[in-house]
C-alpha cells in the first residue's frame, strides 16, 4: 500500500500504460498532473511541454501520437471547453488520444479549486459534426490507476480520443492505495505495407491499422470527410461511410469498452445509480440502508459513453423507483433517463462536495 | 512530379493561383536540400493553402485552422529524425493561429514553415485577412493608416526564429532558394509567399494573373536596397531578414522602425 494523491495515482497509470509525450497548460486543479508527468517523464527520455494554451497541448499531443507515442493532455473547466476542436480531429484523424478532464464547478471560471460532474454532457457530445469518442469515469482511487491504463489500452486498440472524465476532489485527495494490481498493457495495430494504399479500409473489427512516418507509406491523415485513400471526399456516399464506421467502431467492440459495477439489481425494486466521487458516497449509502434491512440495488457506472443498451436495460428494468446520485443538476438523470421506463426517477445532487452518504441514506428510506 | 500524388490532380486551386507556383518551389527546394521525402512529416492548416499537405507524395496530416505549429511540434519532439514542414496560410497563421506562431517561434521549435500570404480569406469568400493591406489598396502606402497589416515574418524575426524569409511568387528563384534554406536550417524557420489570389483578392485588384503578380511585386522592395536608401517607401519588404542563425540585425531594426512609424 502507498499513500498517494489522486493526481499521482493518474500519473502512475499513464507511465505504467506507456504514455511517453505529454503537452499541458496550467489549470486548476489539474496542474498537479502535468508537474508530475514532467518528472516521470524526464526520467524515462519521454517528451514533455508546457503549451502555450490548452488548445496547443491538444494539438502537439495529437503530433505526438501521429509520430508514434502514447500521448496525453490534462485539464479541467476552461480548457476542456478549449479542446473539444482538437478532440474532434483526433475522432476525424483516429489518432489515439487521452485526455484527463479533473473537473472543477460551474461554467466560465465557475469556482476552479471545487470538484463537479458538470462536464458529462460536454464530454459526451461537445464537439460538432455527429460523431462521439470514449468516455470513461473512474470511482475508486484504485480504478484512478486501473482505469488511466485502460483509457490508453482502448486509445490504441480503438484508434480514438479517450477522456478520463475524473474532478478536484479525486485528484486532491490523498488515500491509501495498492497499485499492485495485474494489468495488461496493449499497443496500437500497425498499417502493413500492402495496405498504405487504402489505409482507411478495414476487417471486421471496422478499426483500420495506424500509419507509421519515415516508412514511405506516404499515408494522409485529413479531417475532411475522406475515403479509403484518406483523400477528401465529400461525397454523400464517403461521407455516411465514414461517419456511420466511426460510430460503429466503438458499438461493435462495446464488450471491450463497457465496464460497470453493480449489486443486488435482481432482488430489489429500488436502485441507486451513480458514478465518480459521487459513487463513494453512493457505495457507502446503500451499505447503511443495507445494514438497515433495506433492499436496494446499486448500479456504478465506469463507460460513461457508449453506452452498452443491452446492460443498462438488463439493469434499470422494472424497477420501482430510480435514485440518481451525482454533483450536477441532472446530467447523468438524463444519460440513463431512456432505460428508466415507468420507474420513479429521484434525483440526489449535491453542488461543491460530493454527496453526503447519510442524505442518499435516507432518500433510500424514503424518510424524506 | 515525383514528389505529387499524380492520382489526386488536377487540384481545386483556381486558374493562376499562386499556391501551385509555391508547392513547385518547395518540391525543388526538397530537391535542392536533398531532403529523403521519406523523412520528412508533412503537417497543413485550413483554407486553400492546407491542401498541399494532402497533394505532396508524403506522410502528411491535414489539422484544424490554425493548429498547424502546435501539431508538428508534438510530431518533430516524438521523431527528431523527421523534417517537419508546416504549411499555412496566412488566416491560419496569423489570425486563428497567431498565438501558436508567436510561441513557436520564441521557442525557436525546430519545424519549416511555410505561410502562403495572398492577404485574404480565399476558400471562404474574400473576407480581410490580418494582413490585407487595406491602405495600399486606397493608392496609399503599405503601413499609412487603418488597421496596419500584421507583419509574420518581421514578428517571428523579433521573436528570435532561426531563418525568416519572405518573396513574392514573382521571385520563384530567391523563394526555392529561401525555402532550401529553411529546409536544411536548424531551428524555427519561416518562409512566407506573397501570392496572388486572382478571384478574392483580384476583386481588389485584378483577376488577371500575371497582373496582380506584377501588382504584388511592384509594391515590394528588396530589404538590401531599403536598408541602402534608409526607407522601404511604403512597400512590403521582401528578403532574407534572419539567416546564418544570427539575430535581428540592427539595420533591420532600425528600418522597421522608420517602415512603421
Amino acid at each position: 500500500m502507498e499513500f498517494l494523491s489522486g493526481s499521482e495515482v493518474i500519473v502512475r497509470g499513464a507511465m505504467t500504460a506507456g504514455c511517453r509525450a505529454f503537452f499541458g497548460y496550467p489549470i486548476t486543479p489539474a496542474s498537479e498532473i502535468m508537474a508530475l508527468m514532467s518528472e516521470e517523464l524526464s526520467k524515462v527520455g519521454g517528451v514533455f511541454r508546457q503549451m502555450e494554451d490548452e488548445i496547443a497541448a491538444s494539438a502537439a499531443a495529437i503530433g505526438a501520437s501521429w509520430a508514434g507515442a502514447k500521448a496525453m493532455t490534462a485539464t479541467s473547466g476552461p480548457g476542456a471547453s478549449l479542446i473539444q476542436e482538437n478532440l474532434g480531429m483526433a475522432t476525424m484523424l483516429e489518432i489515439p488520444l487521452v485526455v484527463v478532464n479533473a473537473q472543477r464547478m460551474g461554467p466560465s471560471t465557475g469556482v476552479p479549486t471545487v470538484g463537479s460532474q458538470q462536464d458529462l454532457m460536454q464530454a459526451i457530445w461537445g464537439r460538432h459534426g455527429d460523431q462521439s469518442l470514449l468516455v470513461l469515469c473512474p470511482s475508486s482511487f484504485g480504478e484512478l490507476f486501473t482505469m488511466t491504463i485502460k483509457a490508453f489500452n482502448l486509445a490504441e486498440i480503438m484508434r480514438t480520443p479517450v477522456i478520463l472524465l475524473t474532478d478536484g476532489h479525486m485528484v486532491n485527495l490523498r488515500s491509501s492505495v495498492s497499485l499492485d494490481q495485474a494489468h495488461e498493457v496493449v499497443d496500437r495495430k500497425m498499417l502493413d505495407a500492402k495496405d498504405a494504399e487504402a489505409p482507411f479500409r478495414t476487417d471486421e473489427s471496422l478499426v483500420p491499422g495506424f500509419p507509421p512516418l519515415g516508412k514511405g507509406f506516404n499515408v494522409l491523415l485529413d479531417t475532411l470527410v475522406h475515403d479509403e485513400r484518406g483523400y477528401p471526399s465529400p461525397s454523400s456516399g464517403e461521407t455516411k461511410r465514414l461517419l456511420v464506421r466511426l460510430k460503429r467502431k466503438l458499438e461493435k467492440n462495446i464488450d471491450k469498452i463497457w465496464t460497470h459495477e453493480e449489486s443486488g439489481v435482481s432482488s430489489s425494486e429500488q436502485i441507486v445509480v451513480s458514478y465518480g466521487s459521487s459513487a463513494i458516497s453512493a457505495r457507502r449509502a446503500v451499505e447503511m440502508a443495507r445494514s438497515r434491512g433495506k433492499n436496494v440495488a446499486l448500479l456504478v457506472m465506469k463507460t460513461m459513453w457508449p453506452l452498452n443498451g443491452d446492460e443498462m436495460r438488463r439493469i434499470l428494468r422494472g424497477k420501482k423507483r430510480t435514485i440518481v446520485v451525482e454533483q450536477a443538476l441532472g446530467q447523468l438523470t438524463w444519460l440513463v433517463g431512456p432505460f428508466t421506463g415507468d420507474s420513479e426517477v429521484v434525483s440526489v445532487t449535491s453542488l461543491g462536495r460530493p454527496p453526503r452518504p447519510n442524505k442518499i441514506e435516507r432518500v433510500i428510506l424514503n424518510e424524506d | 512530379m515525383r514528389h505529387i500524388r499524380e492520382d489526386r490532380l488536377p487540384t481545386i486551386w483556381c486558374t493562376g493561383c499562386g499556391n501551385g507556383a509555391v508547392m513547385n518551389a518547395f518540391v525543388g527546394a526538397v530537391d535542392d536540400a536533398g531532403l529523403d521525402m521519406k523523412k520528412s512529416a508533412i503537417v497543413s492548416g485550413i483554407g486553400c493553402s492546407g491542401r498541399i499537405g494532402g497533394y505532396l507524395k508524403a506522410d502528411s496530416i491535414h489539422v484544424t485552422h490554425g493548429r498547424a505549429l502546435p501539431v508538428a511540434l508534438g510530431t518533430k519532439l516524438t521523431r527528431p529524425d523527421l523534417t517537419v514542414v508546416a504549411f499555412m496560410g496566412d488566416g491560419d497563421a496569423y489570425s486563428i493561429g497567431g498565438n501558436h506562431l508567436l510561441h513557436a517561434a520564441r521557442r525557436d521549435d525546430d519545424i519549416k514553415t511555410i505561410v502562403i500570404n495572398n492577404m485574404i480569406f480565399g476558400m471562404t469568400g474574400g473576407q480581410q485577412s490580418p494582413t490585407t493591406p487595406v491602405s495600399m489598396l486606397d493608392g496609399d502606402s503599405y503601413l499609412s493608416a487603418g488597421p496596419k497589416p500584421l507583419d509574420g515574418p518581421m514578428l517571428c524575426a523579433v521573436m528570435g526564429a532561426s531563418y525568416v524569409a519572405r518573396w513574392s511568387t514573382a521571385d520563384f528563384t530567391e523563394l526555392r532558394s529561401s525555402m532550401k534554406t529553411a529546409l536544411t536550417t536548424r531551428g524555427f524557420c519561416l518562409v512566407e509567399a506573397l501570392s496572388q489570389c486572382p478571384i478574392q483578392f483580384g476583386k481588389l485588384v485584378t483577376r488577371e494573373p500575371l497582373g496582380l503578380m506584377k501588382w504584388i511585386k511592384d509594391r515590394t522592395i528588396r530589404v538590401e536596397e531599403a536598408e541602402k536608401k534608409g526607407t522601404a517607401e511604403g512597400k512590403m519588404l521582401v528578403g532574407e531578414f534572419i539567416k546564418d542563425g544570427k539575430g535581428l540585425r540592427p539595420e533591420l531594426v532600425e528600418l522597421i522602425g522608420r517602415w512603421s512609424g
